[in-house]
C-alpha cells in the first residue's frame, strides 16, 4: 500500500521491541466478541490510476458550471479564481499543518489569519473579525446565539430576505438549544417592514444584504429601530464581492456581520467546504465565537502572532465556552485572503463593478422577454424573475440545453405556490456576452 | 527568565543587517506592502450598464492594499516557510491524527464536474455527485456497521452538535428531553461545550486508575433524567474503553443514548465496528481518520453515523435512491431540520473516498494496525526515559505524564518547545486534563520505522538532558525558529486583533 511505509520486516522488529506476538495482541482490550478477524466487506485497494478513473467517471456524469453558461447563485457564486490562489494554498506547509497551537512553528498560518481578520473587518466596516467559521449559515447562527448572550434575551427575528438555509439552521438551533425564532415570510419584492416584529424580548434582527432575492437595502433605519429596542442588528452577506461596491453593513449600524466568503478564492465544490466570516464591534470581543489571532511580541521583542482570548473557547472553558467550534475553515480563509490580496482595493472594486454590470445587462435582456418580470429595483449581481411557468420546469428545460439558468425559489421554499414561478438568476464576471445571448435565446424558446 | 545561555550570546554576535537569517526571511503584513492602484488581477473594462444599486454605492474606501502577482506569490511563499507541516516530518499531535495527505485526493477534488459543481443545480445534472456521496456513505456505514449516516456536519464538533440534537429530537419525540449528559473528565472540550449548547447539564464522570471510565461511578450517576453519554473510544488517553459494551447497555437500560466521539476512529478502522458496541451516534472526522488535510485549522468534515433508533431523526439533506436515479432530500417533516448551508463538505467527501478506495478494505485494516503499532513502538522506546501515564500497551497514541520531569524545573511546555528546535512539531500537551502535564503522542501509520527511531532517539535525548539539570536550555527554547516564545499574556491583556493604518509600523522592535 503506497501510503504505508512499514515493511513486514519492520513490523516484526517493532513487535519484538514492544514485546508482543502480533498486532492483534495490541487490541487485547477489545472484547473478543466484537474484534473482527478479517477485513469488512468492501472493495480491495486501487492504484492511483484506478481511483482517478473511478472518480473521473462520477464527475463526468455531472454538468459542471465550468462547462456551460451558468447563472446560479442563491448563496454560492461561480467566480474566476486566479491560478496563484490554488497553487499557493496547496503548498504543503499550509495544506498539511494543524491549527496553530504552537506559535513558534506556525507563524505563517497565524500571520495570514491576522491579515484575514483585518480584511474581513475592513470589508464589512466592523472593528474585529474572527479566524473563520464553517460557512455563512453557521456563522449567522453563531451571531444569533452571541446576540442572545449579549442582550440576555432569547428571541431572534429573521428577515424574509434571509437565505432559507440560514433560517433553517437558526431554527434548528433554536429548537434544540432553547431560543425562539420569529421568521418573516418570504420577501420576494424586498418590501418587508420588520419593525412591528421587534419588541423588548428581541435579542437580534437578522437581515441579509443583498437579500436572498437580490435586493440591496439601506439598513440604517432598521439599525435604529433595533438599537432603540435594545436588540442587535445582525447582517448576513452571502455574496462578499458585493462589499466592493455596496455600502458595508458596518456603516449602516450593524452590530454583527456574518458572511459566506466562498466567492473569494473558494471553488463551488457542490456546496462545501466554504468559509464563514464573522465580524463585530470591539465591545463584544469577549462574547465572540471561534478562534482569534492576536499580535504580540516574542522574547526577543519581535512582532509575532498567537491564538488569543482562548478563555472563550471550548478547549479552555469547556461547558462555558461561547461556542463548541474547534476545526474551522482555515485553508478556505487562506484562499480568501490570497484572492483578496491579489485583487486589492482597485481589483475588488472593479470586480464588483463587473459583476453588477453583467447582472444589470442580463436583467435588461431577460426582463424584456414577454411574460418575464423583474422583481428588483435594486440588485448587485443577482435578481428575481417572475416567469409565466413554474421555474423548476424552466430550469430543467434549460439544463437540457446545457444552460444552468438559475435557482427556482421553490427549491428553497417548497410548497408555497405563490413562489413557484420565481427564478433567482445570478451573473458574475464569468458570464460572457455570448452566455447572455445564449441564455436569452434559450429562455425565449423554453417559454414559447 | 534565567541568564542568557551561550547560544543566546552567539545569536547576538551573528545578527544580520536585514534581520533575515538565511532562509528565514522577515515578511511584513500585506497592509505594509500595498500601493494604491496596484492589483494582481487584470480585469476587462466594465461595460455600460444601468446602475441598480439605488443609493447604496459604497462611498468610503475599503482600505485594502494593492500588490502585484509576484509580490503576492512571494509573500505567501515566505509565510509558508514559517510553518511546520506533515510534509516536513513527524507531527505527533495526539488526538489530531496528522497523517500523510495524499495529493491524489487534491487532484480528484478539483476535477471539472466536481470542483465546479454548484450546490443548487438541477438534480438531473448532479447525479455523479450524489452517487459519490452515496458511495462514501456506504463505506462509512459498512466500516461502522451503522444503518444511517448524516453527511452534512462540517467538522467533529459540528458532528457532536448533530448527534446530541438527534438524541434530543428522539427524546422529545417521546415527550422527555431529560436534563443531564454524562461526560468523562478526559473528554475533549468540544464534548461538554456541545452538551451545554444543547441545553444539557454536563455531569462529569471520573476516570479510574487505568485511564478508563470508572464504570461504578458511571452507573451511580445514571437516572431517569440522563439523556445520554458522550464517550470517546478509543479514549483521549489512547486506550480502548474495555467496558464499553456494559456502558452502552447501562445507558440504554435507563432509556438514554450513547454518543461516541469518533475522533480516534483511526485506531480501529476495519477491526472494530462501533455499531457492534451499542453506539447510537458517532462523528467521524474525515480530516483525521480519512486523510483530508487539516489546512492550518480546517476545513474538516464530520459525518455522523446513526443507529436504527436515531436514524429517523437525522437532519436534512440526505441522498436517496429515487425512481429516476439519485435524489436529494432537502426538506422533510423530520423533527431535526438543518444544520448547515447546502449539502455538506463535498470537497472533503471526494478526498476521503479517494483515500478509502486507495487503501481498500484490507489496506484500511493494515493502516489502523500500523497506527497502533507505531504508537506502541514509541511507547516502548520512551517508557524507560519518560513516564507512561498508564501501564500496558496503548492504541494509536502514547500518553505520558510529567513525572519524569519531577525536580528538573522543566515543564511539559518547555519540553515541547525544545522538540521544536530538534525539527519536530511537539506532541499534544496538557491534554487530556486527567493526566498531570500530559504529553500525548500520535505518530499515525504514515511514519516509517527509521523516522520513528530517530524521533525516539531525540525525545529520549531531551528527557536525559532535562534530568541532567539543563533546565535553562529548555526555558530558553526554541532558539532556531522565526519567532521564539511569544508573549501570550500580552496578547490577551491588550488584544490587537487586526492591523490598523494609524498604528505604528512595528509595535515593539
Ligand atoms: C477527541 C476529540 N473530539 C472532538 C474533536 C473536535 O473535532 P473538530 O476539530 O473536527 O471539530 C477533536 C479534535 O480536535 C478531538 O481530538
Amino acid at each position: 500500500m503506497r501510503y504505508l511505509p512499514l515493511t513486514e520486516e519492520d513490523r516484526r522488529a517493532m513487535l519484538a521491541a514492544i514485546g508482543v506476538q502480533s498486532v492483534d495482541a495490541l487490541y487485547s482490550d477489545v472484547p473478543q466478541t466484537v474484534h473482527l478477524t478479517k477485513p469488512v466487506d468492501l472493495p480491495g485497494f486501487k492504484s492511483e490510476l484506478e481511483v482517478e478513473r473511478h472518480i473521473g467517471a462520477l464527475a463526468s456524469k455531472n454538468l459542471g458550471t465550468g462547462s456551460c453558461p451558468s447563472f446560479l447563485g442563491a448563496g454560492a457564486y461561480r467566480h474566476h479564481i486566479p491560478a496563484s490562489v490554488d497553487h499557493l494554498i496547496q503548498r504543503g506547509e499550509f495544506l498539511t499543518s494543524y491549527t496553530p497551537y504552537q506559535p513558534e512553528v506556525t507563524q505563517g498560518t497565524l500571520q495570514y489569519l491576522f491579515e484575514f481578520q483585518t480584511q474581513v473587518a475592513l470589508l464589512t466596516g466592523m472593528d474585529v473579525a474572527n479566524a473563520s467559521m464553517y460557512d455563512g449559515a453557521t456563522a449567522t447562527c453563531e451571531a444569533v446565539t452571541m446576540a442572545n448572550r449579549v442582550t440576555r434575551r432569547s428571541r431572534a427575528v429573521l428577515s424574509g430576505g434571509l437565505h432559507p438555509h440560514y433560517r433553517e439552521v437558526i431554527e434548528t438551533h433554536g429548537k434544540f438549544t432553547g431560543f425562539e425564532v420569529t421568521a418573516a415570510p418570504a420577501d420576494a419584492k424586498g418590501a418587508e417592514d420588520l419593525s412591528r416584529l421587534i419588541d423588548a424580548k428581541t435579542s437580534c434582527v437578522v437581515v441579509q444584504n443583498p437579500s436572498f432575492f437580490g435586493h440591496v437595502h439601506d439598513l440604517s433605519d432598521l439599525a435604529k429601530v433595533c438599537h432603540d429596542a435594545g436588540a442587535l442588528l445582525v447582517v448576513a452577506v452571502t455574496e462578499v464581492v458585493s462589499l466592493g461596491l455596496v455600502t458595508p453593513p458596518g456603516e449602516m449600524g450593524a452590530d454583527i456581520v456574518t458572511a459566506e466568503g466562498q466567492s473569494l478564492g473558494v471553488p463551488l465544490s457542490f456546496g462545501g467546504p466554504y468559509v464563514g466570516l464573522f465580524a463585530t464591534r470591539d465591545k463584544f470581543i469577549r462574547q465572540m465565537p471561534g478562534r482569534l489571532t492576536g499580535q504580540t511580541v516574542d522574547v526577543d521583542g519581535k512582532r509575532g502572532w498567537v491564538l488569543t482570548l482562548s478563555t472563550r473557547e471550548q478547549h479552555i472553558r469547556r461547558e462555558k465556552a461561547t461556542s463548541n467550534i474547534c476545526t474551522n475553515s482555515g485553508l478556505c480563509a487562506l484562499a480568501f485572503n490570497i484572492h483578496l490580496t491579489l485583487l486589492g482595493e482597485a481589483g475588488l472594486t472593479k470586480l464588483a463593478e463587473l459583476n453588477h454590470a453583467t447582472a444589470s445587462r442580463l436583467a435588461d435582456r431577460l426582463s424584456a422577454i414577454p411574460g418575464v418580470t423583474l422583481f428588483n429595483e435594486t440588485l448587485f449581481n443577482e435578481f428575481t424573475l417572475a416567469l409565466p411557468k413554474p421555474a423548476t420546469e424552466v430550469v430543467e428545460a434549460l439544463a437540457r440545453k446545457r444552460i444552468l439558468g438559475g435557482v427556482p425559489v421553490s427549491r428553497l421554499y417548497p410548497g408555497d405556490a405563490s413562489l413557484a414561478n420565481l427564478l433567482l438568476v445570478a451573473a458574475t464576471e464569468t458570464v460572457s456576452d455570448e452566455d447572455i445571448a445564449a441564455y436569452e435565446a434559450a429562455l425565449k424558446e423554453v417559454l414559447r | 527568565m534565567s541568564a542568557p545561555t551561550q547560544i543566546q550570546s552567539e545569536r547576538r554576535v551573528l545578527r544580520t543587517i536585514s534581520g533575515n537569517k538565511g532562509l528565514q526571511i522577515e515578511e511584513p503584513l500585506i497592509f505594509e506592502q500595498g500601493m494604491k492602484g496596484r492589483s494582481g488581477v487584470d480585469l476587462p473594462a466594465v461595460p455600460p450598464h444601468k446602475d441598480r444599486l439605488g443609493a447604496l454605492k459604497r462611498k468610503s474606501d475599503i482600505g485594502l492594499p494593492g500588490l502585484s502577482e509576484p509580490q503576492v506569490v512571494r509573500h505567501y511563499t515566505k509565510l509558508s516557510q514559517k510553518n511546520y507541516a506533515i510534509d516536513m516530518g513527524v507531527y505527533p499531535l495526539g488526538s489530531c491524527t496528522m497523517k500523510h495527505n495524499p495529493r491524489l485526493n487534491e487532484k480528484v477534488a478539483r476535477l471539472p464536474g466536481i470542483g465546479d459543481l454548484h450546490p443548487m443545480q438541477p438534480i438531473s445534472t448532479v447525479q455523479g455527485a450524489l452517487e459519490l456521496i452515496d458511495q462514501l456513505a456506504h463505506w462509512l456505514k459498512t466500516l461502522t456497521n451503522m444503518p444511517a449516516v448524516a453527511m452534512s456536519p462540517a467538522a467533529g464538533a459540528h458532528g457532536e452538535l448533530c448527534g446530541i440534537m438527534t438524541i434530543r429530537a428522539a427524546l422529545l419525540a417521546k415527550g422527555d428531553a431529560r436534563k443531564r449528559i454524562l461526560v468523562p473528565e478526559s473528554a475533549h472540550g468540544t464534548n461538554p461545550a456541545t452538551a451545554a449548547a444543547c441545553g444539557y447539564e454536563v455531569d462529569p464522570v471520573p476516570a479510574d486508575d487505568r485511564g478508563r471510565v470508572d464504570l461504578a461511578a458511571f452507573k451511580a450517576k445514571l437516572g431517569p433524567d440522563v439523556a445520554g453519554t458522550m464517550i470517546t473510544n478509543p479514549n483521549t488517553c489512547g486506550l480502548f474503553e474495555n467496558d464499553i459494551i456494559d456502558i452502552a447497555d447501562a445507558i440504554h437500560e435507563i432509556g438514554g443514548y450513547f454518543y461516541c466521539d469518533g475522533a480516534n476512529f483511526n485506531a480501529i478502522v476495519g477491526r472494530v465496528r462501533p455499531g457492534d458496541l451499542g453506539i447510537d451516534a458517532m462523528h467521524i472526522n474525515l480530516h483525521k481518520t480519512f486523510s483530508t488535510p487539516h489546512g492550518g485549522g480546517g476545513p474538516g468534515s464530520g459525518p455522523v453515523v446513526l443507529s436504527a433508533a436515531l436514524a429517523p431523526y437525522a437532519p436534512v439533506p440526505y441522498v436517496v435512491h429515487g425512481a429516476n436515479g439519485f435524489d436529494l432530500v432537502e426538506r422533510n417533516g423530520s423533527a431535526f431540520g438543518r444544520l448547515k448551508g447546502f449539502h455538506g463538505q463535498m470537497g472533503m467527501f471526494v478526498r476521503a473516498l479517494a483515500y478509502m478506495m486507495s487503501h481498500g478494505s484490507d489496506g484500511l485494516r493494515q493502516a489502523s494496525g500500523d497506527a497502533v503499532l507505531n504508537a506502541n513502538y514509541i511507547l516502548a522506546g520512551l517508557k524507560d526515559e519518560m513516564t507512561p501515564a498508564f501501564p500496558g500497551t496503548c492504541m494509536h497514541e502514547a500518553l505520558f505524564n510529567d513525572e519524569f520531569l519531577d525536580g528538573t524545573d522543566v515543564t511539559t511546555l518547555d519540553f515541547a518547545k525544545a522538540m521544536i528546535d530538534e525539527g519536530y512539531h511537539p506532541m499534544t500537551m496538557y491534554f487530556p486534563l486527567v493526566v498531570h502535564g500530559a504529553l500525548l503522542m500520535e505518530p499515525t501509520e504514515t511514519e516509517s520505522k527509521d523516522g520513528l527511531d530517530r524521533y525516539i532517539e531525540v525525545v529520549k535525548g531531551l528527557a536525559k538532558r532535562a534530568k541532567a539539570g539543563d533546565a535553562a536550555y529548555f526555558k530558553g527554547a526554541p532558539y532556531h525558529t522565526p519567532r521564539r516564545r511569544l508573549d501570550e499574556t500580552l496578547a490577551a491583556r491588550q488584544p490587537v486583533l487586526r492591523w490598523k493604518p494609524e498604528a505604528p509600523k512595528k509595535a515593539a522592535e
